[in-house]
C-alpha cells in the first residue's frame, strides 16, 4: 500500500512537472473574427504536439494595453501575447532566433517588419505580425446613392470628402457627416498627408510642426461645424481609445475613418444591411497617406518554456498557416511569401469585402515615407497619446488649438523624460 | 434532529476544544511573561498582519513610488527623483488659472471633485433624509418600498454606469421618448453641465438607500412619546423636525456625512463608465486622472500616479480625523446628558 501511494505520488508529481514544462500561455485579443480562428488553430496545434499544451487566453483590447505592461514590468506574463504597442514594449520580448529551426525563414518572411518589434540596433527576432494594417476609410455606398451624391474619386481631399459626407447626411438625416476613431495613431496619417514629420533629426519627437496643425484644426473645424460626430471624441478624456464603428454600423455616419482591421467586424455586422465600401485615405496638402500597422505576435523573455515556446510560434508563422489565418480573418498578411504568391481565397460571402480588401492593398502604396517611419519609432505612443488628449480638449472648448500645440509638445517631452 | 444536531455540534467543538488544549499552557505562560498587555497584543497581531500586509506595506510602498520616475515595476530599478513629483503636480505659474499649471489636469481633476464632493453631498444628505423620513411614516407597502430604495446598493457599480449611460446616451431610452413626444432628443452626456449633473445624479441614485437606511435606524430609534408631546403642545411639523428630530437624529446624520464625503472622493467607476471623464475634462475626477496616468495611458508613469493618489490619501485622511472628531464630540455629548 505504502510503495502505492508513494508511486502515486511521484507519478502525479511528474505528470505536473511535465504539464507545467510544456504549457505555453498566450494572451489574445480580438478585433473581428480572429479569436475563433485562433481557437481552431490553437486546438490543431495542441493535437499535433502531445509534449506542449498552448493555453489561449482571450481577453480584452484594454487589457493589453493596459495591463500587460505592468505584467512584463514584473517580469511575469505570458509566454506569448497579440500586442499592438510592440515598439514601446520591445525591451521585453525574447529573442527566438537560438531557438528557431529556421531563422532564415523568419529573416525572409518577416524581415521587412522586424524592427517594429525590437529594440532600436538589435538585430534579434521576437516574433511576427500576424496581420499588416492600414488606415483607411469606409463609405456607406448606399446612403451616397440614396442622397444621390457621387462618392469622392481617387485624389479627393479630406475637404471633398467631408463636404460630400455631409450632403448625404443632411439629405439623409444622419447623427453626423463622419468620424474618426478617436486615438492618436488614427489621425496620424492624415497629419502625414498634410506634410507633418513627428520625428526630430535627433531621432526624437519634433515639436507639432505646420502639417499636424493643419489637419488638428480641420478636425477641431468639423467638430464645430458639426461634420465630425462629437460622441467618439469630445465624450471622453484622456488618451481613452474610442471606435465609431458601431455608428458607422449603425448607419448614423455616412463616412467612417478606421483601418483595414474592421473589414471582418463590418462585414459580420452589417451584413446586408447596406453596401459599403472601403476608400483608402483622403488625400492632404503631401499626400494620402494612410498610417501602416498591425498586431504582433511576440514571444514574451519571462517565459520558463522558450523551446516550447519557439515551436508555437514557429507553427503560427508557417506559410500554410499565415495563409489560412489570413483567408479566415479577412487581415492582410504580413508574411511576404504569402503577399508575393497572392491568389489568397478570402472565406467570405460578402462581395464588400473583398472590394475592400483591394482598395486597402492599392492604398498600401500611398503611405508616405514620414508615416512608413512611425510603427518603428519608440517614442510614437506619446506623440498618439498627446494628440488625442489635448486635441479633445480643444473640440470640449476647454483650450484654444495654440495652447492645445504648447501642451502637446510639453506632455511628449516630459513623458520622453520619464522614460529616459 | 436533536441527535443530528448534537453530532453536528460535537463535530464542530472537538476540534475546537482540542486545540483550545494545545494553545491553554502556552497562552498561559505568555500572559504570566507578558501581564494582560501581552495577551492584548496577542489577539491582536492577526488583525494587525493582515493590516500591515494590505494597507500599510502597500502605503509605505506608494510612498516610495511617489518619489521615483521610470517605467520599470520594482523600486530598486527606478530612479529616485526625491519631491520632483509632487513638485510637478503642485506647480503652477498662477494657481487662479488652471491652465498655468504644469500637471494641469491634475488640478481640472482636482477642481472637478470638489465640486462634485460639494454638490453631491448635499444633494445626497438631503435627498437620504426624506427618503428615510418618508419611509419611516407608516405607509402601505412599507417593505417594497424599503427594498426599491436599496435596490441600486445591489447593483456593481459598473451596471449603474452602464445602465444610466444605455438611457443618457445620444441614441438612449430617455432621447427616444423625448424624440417620440415630439421634442427634440438632447445630448445629455456631450454638454459639460448635463454630464456633470449626470454623473452626480447617478451616484446619489446608485448610493441613497445605503444612507437612507443609516438615517432610518436613527429616525427609528428616537423616542415616540417626544413626538406624542410635542403634538400635545401643538407644536407645527417644521419645528418638530428642526428641534426634535434633526438633533437626536445628529449622530446617525455626522456618519451619513463623513461616509458620504469620502465616498464623494473616491468617485470613479460608475462616473468612469458613464462619461468616460468627458465631455472633454469636464468629469475627470481624481481617481480617474491617477488610473490614466498610472495604468491606461500609453506610456505609464506610477510615480506621478503614485504622488496623486498620496494626496489624495492625505484629504481622505484628514476627512477620516474629522469622522473620529465628531465621533468623540458626540459621545461626550451623549455622556453629559
Amino acid at each position: 500500500m505504502k510503495k502505492t501511494l508513494i508511486a502515486l505520488a511521484l507519478g502525479a508529481s511528474l505528470m505536473g512537472s511535465t504539464a507545467l514544462a510544456g504549457d505555453v500561455r498566450l494572451m489574445w485579443y480580438s478585433d473581428g473574427v480572429e479569436g475563433e480562428v485562433m481557437k481552431d488553430l490553437v486546438a490543431r496545434f495542441n493535437a499535433e504536439n502531445p509534449g506542449i499544451n498552448v493555453i489561449l487566453d482571450e481577453v480584452a483590447y484594454k487589457v493589453v494595453q493596459e495591463q500587460l505592461q505592468i505584467q512584463l514590468e514584473a517580469g511575469t506574463g505570458p509566454d506569448i501575447a497579440r500586442v499592438t504597442n510592440i515598439k514601446t514594449l520591445a525591451p521585453h520580448w525574447l529573442d527566438l532566433t537560438p531557438h528557431l529551426s529556421d531563422a532564415e525563414y523568419w529573416r525572409t518572411n518577416f524581415g521587412a517588419h522586424a524592427d517594429w518589434m525590437r529594440e532600436d540596433g538589435s538585430d534579434a527576432i521576437t516574433g511576427f505580425m500576424t496581420q499588416l494594417t492600414l488606415t483607411g476609410g469606409f463609405a456607406n455606398a448606399t446612403l451616397f446613392e440614396q442622397a444621390g451624391i457621387a462618392l469622392p474619386g481617387e485624389g479627393a481631399t479630406w475637404d471633398d470628402w467631408v463636404n460630400a459626407a455631409d450632403q448625404v447626411a443632411k439629405s439623409q438625416g444622419t447623427a453626423a457627416a463622419f468620424a474618426i476613431d478617436r486615438s492618436g495613431h488614427r489621425i496620424s496619417g492624415p497629419n502625414v498627408s498634410y506634410g507633418a514629420n513627428y520625428i526630430g533629426a535627433d531621432g526624437l519627437p519634433a515639436p507639432v510642426d505646420d502639417g499636424t496643425k493643419a489637419f488638428a484644426e480641420k478636425l477641431v473645424g468639423w467638430v464645430e461645424g458639426g461634420q465630425m460626430l462629437r460622441d467618439t471624441w469630445v465624450a471622453a478624456s484622456g488618451s481613452t481609445y474610442r471606435a465609431a464603428a458601431d455608428d458607422f454600423i449603425n448607419a448614423a455616419i455616412p463616412f467612417y475613418y478606421s483601418g483595414s482591421w474592421q473589414i471582418a467586424n463590418l462585414s459580420t455586422k452589417i451584413g446586408d444591411g447596406f453596401d459599403w465600401v472601403a476608400t483608402g485615405s483622403p488625400c492632404g496638402t503631401a499626400g494620402c497617406s494612410g498610417l501602416a500597422g498591425g498586431a504582433a505576435l511576440v514571444a514574451v523573455k519571462y517565459t520558463q518554456n522558450a523551446e516550447e515556446v519557439a515551436k508555437v510560434m514557429e507553427f503560427f508563422a508557417r506559410e500554410d498557416i499565415v495563409k489560412e489565418f489570413s483567408e479566415r480573418t479577412l487581415f492582410l498578411p504580413a508574411h511576404a511569401g504569402v503577399a508575393a504568391a497572392g491568389g489568397l481565397n478570402w472565406q467570405t460571402e460578402d462581395a464588400n469585402v473583398k472590394a475592400a480588401l483591394d482598395a486597402f492593398v492599392a492604398a498600401a502604396g500611398d503611405t508616405l515615407p514620414a508615416a512608413d517611419a512611425l510603427p518603428a519609432w519608440k517614442w510614437a505612443s506619446p506623440v498618439y497619446g498627446a494628440l488625442v488628449n489635448r486635441i479633445s480638449q480643444v473640440m470640449a472648448g476647454e483650450l484654444t488649438l495654440e495652447d492645445a500645440y504648447a501642451r502637446i509638445d510639453q506632455d511628449i517631452a516630459e513623458q520622453v523624460a520619464a522614460a529616459q | 434532529m436533536t441527535g443530528v444536531k448534537g453530532m453536528l455540534g460535537a463535530v464542530v467543538t472537538a476540534p475546537l476544544g482540542a486545540l483550545a488544549r494545545v494553545l491553554d499552557a502556552p497562552l498561559r505562560l505568555w500572559q504570566r511573561l507578558t501581564g494582560q498587555g501581552g495577551m492584548v497584543a496577542f489577539f491582536l497581531l492577526p488583525n494587525m498582519a493582515i493590516f500591515t500586509i494590505f494597507v500599510l506595506l502597500p502605503l509605505v510602498i506608494n510612498v516610495a513610488y511617489s518619489m521615483t520616475t521610470g517605467a520599470a515595476l520594482f523600486l530598486p530599478e527606478r530612479t529616485y527623483v526625491g519631491a520632483a513629483q509632487y513638485e510637478r503636480l503642485l506647480r503652477c505659474a498662477d494657481y487662479t488659472n488652471l491652465a498655468t499649471c504644469q500637471e494641469d489636469q491634475f488640478w481640472i481633476a482636482l477642481r472637478n471633485t470638489g465640486t462634485f464632493v460639494v454638490l453631491q453631498v448635499s444633494l445626497l444628505i438631503v435627498a437620504a433624509t426624506i427618503t428615510a423620513l418618508i419611509l419611516n411614516r407608516a405607509l402601505r407597502a412599507l417593505s417594497f418600498w424599503r427594498a426599491v430604495f436599496f435596490f441600486p446598493v445591489l447593483l456593481s457599480p459598473v451596471v449603474v454606469g452602464l445602465i444610466w449611460r444605455w438611457i443618457l446616451d445620444r441614441n438612449g431610452v430617455l432621447n427616444a421618448a423625448l424624440v417620440g413626444m415630439g421634442m427634440d432628443p438632447v445630448n445629455w452626456l456631450l454638454e459639460r453641465n448635463y454630464a456633470f449633473s449626470a454623473a452626480i445624479g447617478v451616484t446619489i441614485w446608485a448610493h441613497l438607500g445605503f444612507f437612507a437606511l443609516i438615517l432610518l435606524a436613527g429616525l427609528q430609534a428616537i423616542p415616540r412619546d417626544l413626538y406624542e408631546a410635542a403634538e400635545m403642545d401643538g407644536t407645527k411639523p417644521a419645528r418638530v423636525f428642526w428641534r426634535i428630530t434633526l438633533p437626536l437624529l445628529m449622530p446617525n446624520m455626522l456618519v451619513v456625512i463623513v461616509l458620504a464625503l469620502i465616498r464623494a472622493v473616491q468617485v470613479f467607476d460608475e462616473a468612469y463608465v458613464l462619461t468616460g471623464g468627458g465631455p472633454g475634462t469636464a468629469t475627470l475626477f481624481l481617481t480617474q486622472y491617477i488610473y490614466e496616468v498610472g495604468f491606461a495611458s500609453l506610456l505609464k508613469n506610477p510615480g506621478l500616479a503614485a504622488a496623486a493618489s498620496i494626496l489624495m490619501g492625505g484629504v481622505l485622511i484628514l476627512l477620516t480625523l474629522l469622522q473620529l472628531a465628531l465621533g468623540k464630540r458626540n459621545e461626550r455629548k451623549g455622556r453629559l446628558k
